[in-house]
């Protein structure tokens, strides 16, 4: 009876204290919604609308017109396009390759499985600094072996695979972490009935990685979306630059008009947070199943 | 693989058939071969590099340094010692202000306040941008005619104030912008390691009395330690890693030095020299610690 009617008491108060912390979080979101909100606002509005009538005015003219210019004067779609030309083909070949790896270190026991997924971790983790210079040297080598430097530096192919080199790593820890969870029975009866290593891999175990797989290349498009090291310093063409680095690039170009600048910083936005909003929980299981191993 | 008993793992020599050995052989062979290539010969490659003196062009003009560059680093660089001093500062907001609130929103929203769902939609926006993105959407708020100027009282384009280019203040103006990317991210990591924290723990807990910040500290921290290890290993790293942020503000100038950006400077381009290589190689050494730390972790529980 009393712990009931302390119980009571106690949720009480609780609550009062949760709904203050409630308001006080929804205001700090607010505060942090402020920097996008505002961006946003600024590319409503027509440049001369600000100089002439100041920061702080009511709009004459709210509309669509500095994303029109946006994308007549600044390629956007061109960069978009590039992003997802890296971004697409560098997915799929890391998750092949990924589950290619995992596959092996959890259903076989070499020796050497857990040196190589340490390799591959560690790899994944090297400042990346670190990796570009001599890299750049091999791109021009193998370029002028073949007899087009353009091969791998400055093209779309360089690109991808240094995006794949790095990101095979995360890949085939989580995916390996995920294939311990499932039944060695599986393998077994796989391996009883006389299939091959390849068909053991193609028909039994990866239809069963969907999910982690749907969740990794959520994430991984994100990630490499929004790169930008290597953006800049593999690609030399304007032409090929993912949205990212031509960014950085627009920004100088278009100092002086903040407003057309602002529709393409949202436009350069939105692939993201469109995947975001639609595929959340893939997104959010993706990043915590590399880092917590749940 | 099969194991027999528990824990018991006979290494059995498996008789596989030929097309079977070339297909492992493969499977493994590829991925380890451009890993391989294109990160690890690179990096040890910078390694040596870092020894020695070289334009970047041509492979003959290598000379043998020694250790000079190091030497022109920690002697006659002053700004190596004021990129150090930047890192650590970022470091140290990050540990002392950023990651503690990532924690403590996810604490509040875990505990599924009123709006918790929008919440942490809301929080987490600013970590799916690219640090691109959010370098120009923060000049549109501190530049000028940004809101902040307005806000400061200085409305018009003459008459604002630089931001970024006062040293006064422009230490704390990028830890914060970088703040609120880092605290979503946190706060998506703790929420997703408190979702397995045993809820009726804390209900006892809450019952006998315990304040909020008892239950947290005694019930709630101590349970979470792989995710604890993971954030403080994750903080670390990135304040070291910060690069993307200070060059789409700053450009390739050394408006605020870190240690990626003199890097960067030393070895990309025309003027490239192997002072590049070697700081590479001292953020190199600054990131080992953090690294065997995630490793030793994450694979703790995971021998095979």
């Amino acid at each position: 009876m009393t712990t009931m009617v302390v119980n009571k008491k106690y949720k009480n108060r609780q609550k009062r204290k949760d709904a203050m912390i409630s308001v006080f979080i929804g205001i700090f979101a607010l505060i942090w919604m402020t920097p996008i909100l505002w961006t946003f606002w600024t590319s409503l509005r027509p440049y001369s609308d600000i100089i002439q009538k100041g920061v702080f005015s009511r709009p004459d003219t709210l509309n669509f017109g500095n994303y029109v210019d946006a994308y007549r004067q600044m390629d956007i779609w061109q960069y978009l396009a590039n992003s997802f030309i890296v971004a697409i083909p560098a997915v799929i070949l890391t998750l092949f390759f990924g589950s290619l790896l995992a596959f092996v270190v959890t259903r076989y026991s070499f020796r050497f499985n857990l040196y190589l997924l340490l390799l591959f971790t560690a790899g994944n983790l090297l400042p990346v600094q670190l990796v570009y210079a001599p890299l750049f040297k091999i791109y021009i080598w193998i370029g002028d072996l073949v007899g087009n430097r353009n091969i791998l530096y400055d093209s779309y192919i360089g690109l991808i695979l240094i995006h794949v080199a790095l990101q095979v790593g995360f890949a085939t820890f989580v995916l390996s972490s995920y294939m311990k969870t499932i039944p060695k029975e599986i393998s077994e009866s796989a391996m009883v009935d006389g299939a091959s290593v390849f068909r053991h891999y193609w028909s039994v175990i990866l239809p069963l990685l969907r999910p982690p797989l749907a969740a990794l290349s959520v994430l991984m498009t994100t990630w490499i979306y929004n790169e930008f090291f290597w953006a800049i310093v593999m690609i030399k063409s304007d032409s090929k630059r993912p949205i990212t680095s031509a960014l950085g690039r627009l920004q100088g170009e278009f100092v002086t008009d903040y407003n057309l600048l602002a529709a393409g910083a949202i436009m350069a936005a939105l692939p993201t947070l469109i995947i975001f909003f639609i595929l959340k929980r893939q997104f959010v299981s993706g990043l915590t199943l590399g880092s917590t191993k749940g | 693989m099969t194991t027999t008993a528990a824990g018991k793992k006979p290494r059995r020599r498996r008789a596989f058939t030929k097309g079977d050995r070339l297909t492992l052989s493969l499977f493994v062979g590829i991925p380890t071969f451009l890993h391989l290539t294109w990160v690890w010969i690179p990096a040890l490659a910078t390694i040596g590099l870092s020894f020695t003196f070289w334009n970047g062009v041509q492979l003959s003009n290598i000379r043998w340094a020694g250790i000079a560059n190091y030497n022109t680093i920690f002697t006659a660089s002053p700004v190596f010692w004021d990129a150090l001093r930047n890192n650590t500062y970022w470091l140290l907001w990050f540990t002392l202000i950023a990651t503690p609130l990532g924690i403590l929103l996810a604490y509040q929203i875990d505990r599924r306040i009123r709006g918790h769902k929008i919440y942490e939609s809301v929080y987490y926006i600013p970590v799916v941008l690219s640090l691109a993105v959010i370098g120009i959407i923060w000049r549109f708020m501190l530049g000028p005619t940004g809101l902040v100027q307005v806000l400061l009282g200085y409305p018009g384009i003459e008459d604002a104030i630089p931001i970024f280019g006062n040293y006064k203040i422009n230490t704390y103006v990028i830890l914060t912008i970088a703040s609120w990317r880092h605290i979503g991210y946190i706060m998506l990591l703790y929420l997703a390691g408190l979702k397995s924290v045993d809820s009726s723990l804390r209900e006892a807990g809450a019952i006998d009395g315990a304040t909020e910040w008892q239950s947290f500290r005694k019930i709630v921290f101590p349970s979470m330690k792989p995710v604890n290890t993971i954030i403080i290993v994750i903080t670390v790293i990135e304040s070291l890693r910060a690069f993307d942020l200070i060059y789409i503000i700053y450009g390739t100038s050394t408006g605020w030095p870190i240690l990626g950006m003199l890097v960067f400077q030393n070895i990309y381009g025309q003027s490239a020299s192997m002072l590049g290589a070697a700081y590479a190689v001292i953020l190199l050494l600054l990131s080992i610690t953090p690294i065997v730390f995630y490793l030793r972790t994450v694979f703790r529980e995971d021998n095979p």
